[in-house]
């Protein structure tokens, strides 16, 4: 890797190495058995149907002050724009070539300005910083146990837009919730697929660093926001 | 920091304590932080089965974790580098210091922002950035604060703990252009929420520490609240994280169960706002994201605990701080008062192989051994048994075969010694052993009324006026 060669990159070696020695030089390490992490988890396996399993992830997601909306996948463009009027939000951010974009974008809504995460942000640091106002992502899937949206920011939806607008609006279809975290990494493979950067967002930003007092609106969204689709049978009963 | 806390923390321990305890404020503040996460913590655990069973899931991945960690070391550098993330090794502060310096002085970095990380306080980054001319900016709200007042952190989670609101109140009103004096918790946060917003955005370097790495995937996971710590590893060009050799786990799978047993032990949530894994810079066609990624792994002492069974188990910590919050003695005595960067009964443990045991002891003997750390550690570090290994390792004969740590045997004095040589010689002879108690309960007059830290707050101890044996013979 370090090709170049520098007085720090000769001290690196050294300190590689010796470290690496060290670590092997104890003649006693007594072997340990590689842990069974999905005997544990099976073993508290909840049995719960989908409806029970989508109530669960709500309850834990409710419980950190995350807003979540039943919608269908018709509903939805008319939900957000609705709610992005009603917290008196103009501008909002959402991915390039996206599908829910396109929707959006079809709709031309008035009073509501649509910009697109188009170019590298080094190009617009300081719009998004400053004017942005909201942004809307996908969520890939959800975690019920721990009431949380699986991120995988693509080149499409970029990192920043879940952090640094004010609100976050997520889609998230009802479907895709997984009912604890090691299911989730293993029903989708991520030992073998994980992109640059992956996240669980499991509520708004927030710290108790004062005194303990929680307050919400630290450094990322002060709002997030979950459009929950449900599939189009149900939809109708749970939006009402 | 560490520069001033390298020569002797230990001197002026036990007079800061005695600060600390003389001072009401403070340990109102400790007292009720320490209740409140204590409470927090027990209900996020109300099924016993499930807790012990998950203690003993997350201790067995940490044991066997260590059992290879030279093998899973090789194989997460060579991930990493896989996937674009250069790996730096350091054995001590110094040369960690000297690589990140070397990064920042290669991009002409001004301005690191900073996320949490002990490692980076372990090794002084902000002393040595500072030193070379670049300014480091605390961004996690308590370590804000803590910087703002020109402090350290006072626990490993909560910085801040120390501070009431009133006191962070009037820090801001002081220290940042424009502030009002506001008591409103609310208003403080929206406040450092907007002076840092723009700092991470002029910044050219976010370091920031690390959780847990993923040797099989070369992940780097980080837990947080605030998203600060998100800010620092995708707004800044480089990213910079620093970590301890003992952080990496094998498997992806191993991560779920000490994400879980992490968010409840230190705070009592069920999870933390953010997991964030990373696993590259940012690649061609994405928008965002760090272009260069580093990580630097520090050993400092580290390896010297490795060497030992018993010792190897402090570095199953994965840094929750719940034996701080149930230690009675820190409760009382607050973080500063250690004088190290890692307080508390951990602290207590793991800074001998960093600073020296020579500098350290005496927080072996700041514990009372009863074991509340013991029970809530969530990896089950038997955090006891190594104080008192501590303790022997203190008083053992310099060079010789019990000497096995830097700094061993610096506790041993030539009193010492010799009364402890003496009690051997009357404890292991009976005729001398029979002598000796005639004398003392004979002699009982004759105790000292001034018996030293003992009878500050307690009565003399005045030997019995009849031995046992004579008591015995009077039965016959």
């Amino acid at each position: 890797m370090n090709a170049t060669p520098n007085p720090t990159a000769a001290a690196e070696a050294r300190a590689r190495s010796s470290i690496l020695a060290r670590l092997r030089a104890p003649a006693t390490t007594v072997p340990q058995p590689l842990p069974d992490v999905g005997a544990w988890f099976d073993a508290h396996q909840r049995h719960e149907d989908s409806a029970q399993r989508v109530a669960r992830w709500r309850a834990a997601m409710e419980a950190v002050r995350t807003e979540v909306h039943d919608t269908s996948a018709a509903d939805w463009p008319e939900l957000l724009l609705r709610l992005m009027a009603e917290k008196g939000l103009r501008k909002l951010l959402i991915g390039s070539d996206t599908p829910h974009g396109a929707e959006l974008e079809a709709r031309r809504p008035g009073n509501i300005e649509l910009k697109r995460y188009a170019e590298s942000i080094d190009a617009w640091r300081d719009v998004l910083f400053d004017e942005i106002d909201a942004s809307l992502t996908l969520a890939k899937s959800a975690i019920a146990e721990i009431g949380s949206l699986i991120l995988w920011p693509t080149p499409q939806e970029p990192r920043l837009m879940s952090l640094v607008p004010s609100v976050h609006f997520v889609l998230l279809d009802a479907a895709t919730i997984h009912p604890d975290f090691y299911s989730a990494m293993a029903a989708e493979g991520w030992k073998d697929s994980l992109p640059t950067n992956a996240l669980l967002v499991c509520g708004p930003s927030k710290t108790a660093d004062i005194q303990q007092t929680l307050a919400y609106g630290a450094h990322g969204p002060r709002e997030l926001v979950v459009l929950l689709r449900h599939p189009a049978s149900q939809s109708e009963g749970a939006a009402a | 920091m560490s520069q001033v806390i390298k020569i002797h923390p230990m001197e002026d321990f036990k007079e800061r304590s005695r600060d600390v305890l003389n001072n009401p404020g403070q340990r109102k503040n400790f007292r009720g932080a320490m209740d409140f996460l204590q409470a927090k913590r027990r209900a996020q655990f109300p099924d016993q089965e499930e807790l012990q069973g998950l203690r003993e899931l997350g201790s067995q991945i940490r044991r066997y974790s260590l059992a290879n960690l030279p093998r899973l070391l090789e194989q997460l550098e060579a991930r990493l580098s896989a996937n674009g993330i250069q790996v730096h090794w350091a054995q001590t502060p110094d040369e960690a210091n000297a690589i990140a310096l070397d990064i920042a002085q290669r991009v002409n970095a001004k301005r690191v922002i900073k996320g949490k990380s002990m490692v980076s306080e372990e090794v002084g980054f902000n002393h040595a950035m500072e030193a070379a001319g670049i300014e480091t900016l605390e961004s996690d709200m308590g370590e804000y604060i803590v910087q703002l007042a020109g402090e350290a952190p006072s626990h490993i989670i909560m910085p801040a703990i120390h501070k009431t609101k009133q006191e962070i109140a009037e820090l801001f009103a002081k220290e940042i252009p424009g502030v009002a004096y506001t008591e409103d918790v609310d208003a403080l946060i929206r406040i450092g929420r907007k002076v840092l917003r723009r700092k991470f955005a002029d910044a050219d370097i976010g370091l920031s520490g690390v959780n847990f790495c993923v040797a099989e995937t070369g992940t780097l996971c980080l837990v947080e609240n605030e998203g600060n710590g998100r800010m620092c590893t995708t707004v800044p060009k480089v990213h910079i994280a620093i970590t301890g050799i003992e952080k990496v786990v094998e498997k992806l799978e191993h991560v779920p169960p000490l994400y879980s047993l992490l968010a409840r032990s230190a705070t009592g949530q069920a999870v933390t706002t953010y997991f964030n894994l990373i696993s590259g810079p940012r690649k061609p066609g994405e928008k965002d994201g760090p272009e260069e990624v580093h990580l630097i792994l520090l050993d400092n002492g580290r390896t010297q605990a490795y060497a030992d069974e018993e010792l190897r188990e402090t570095l199953k910590c994965i840094r929750c701080g719940a034996c701080m919050n149930h230690c009675p003695v820190y409760a009382r005595i607050g973080g500063h008062a250690y004088g190290t960067t890692y307080p508390g009964p951990i602290g207590a443990i793991v800074s001998p192989h960093m600073l020296g045991l020579d500098a350290t002891y005496p927080l072996a003997f700041a514990s009372t051994l009863c074991g509340a750390c013991v029970e809530v550690c969530p990896v089950k570090i038997p955090i006891t048994d190594i104080l008192v290994r501590l303790r022997n390792e203190s008083q053992a004969k310099p060079e010789s075969e019990e000497a096995t740590l830097r700094g061993s045997g610096a506790g041993r004095t030539v009193t010492g010694t010799a009364v402890w040589n003496a009690w051997a010689q009357v404890y292991s002879r009976s005729g001398l052993y029979k002598l000796a108690s005639w004398f003392m309960s004979r002699g009982r007059a004759l105790s000292p009324s001034d018996q030293g830290a003992w009878t500050r707050s307690r009565t003399p101890l005045v030997p019995a006026p009849k031995r046992l044996r004579d008591l015995l013979k009077e039965r016959k």
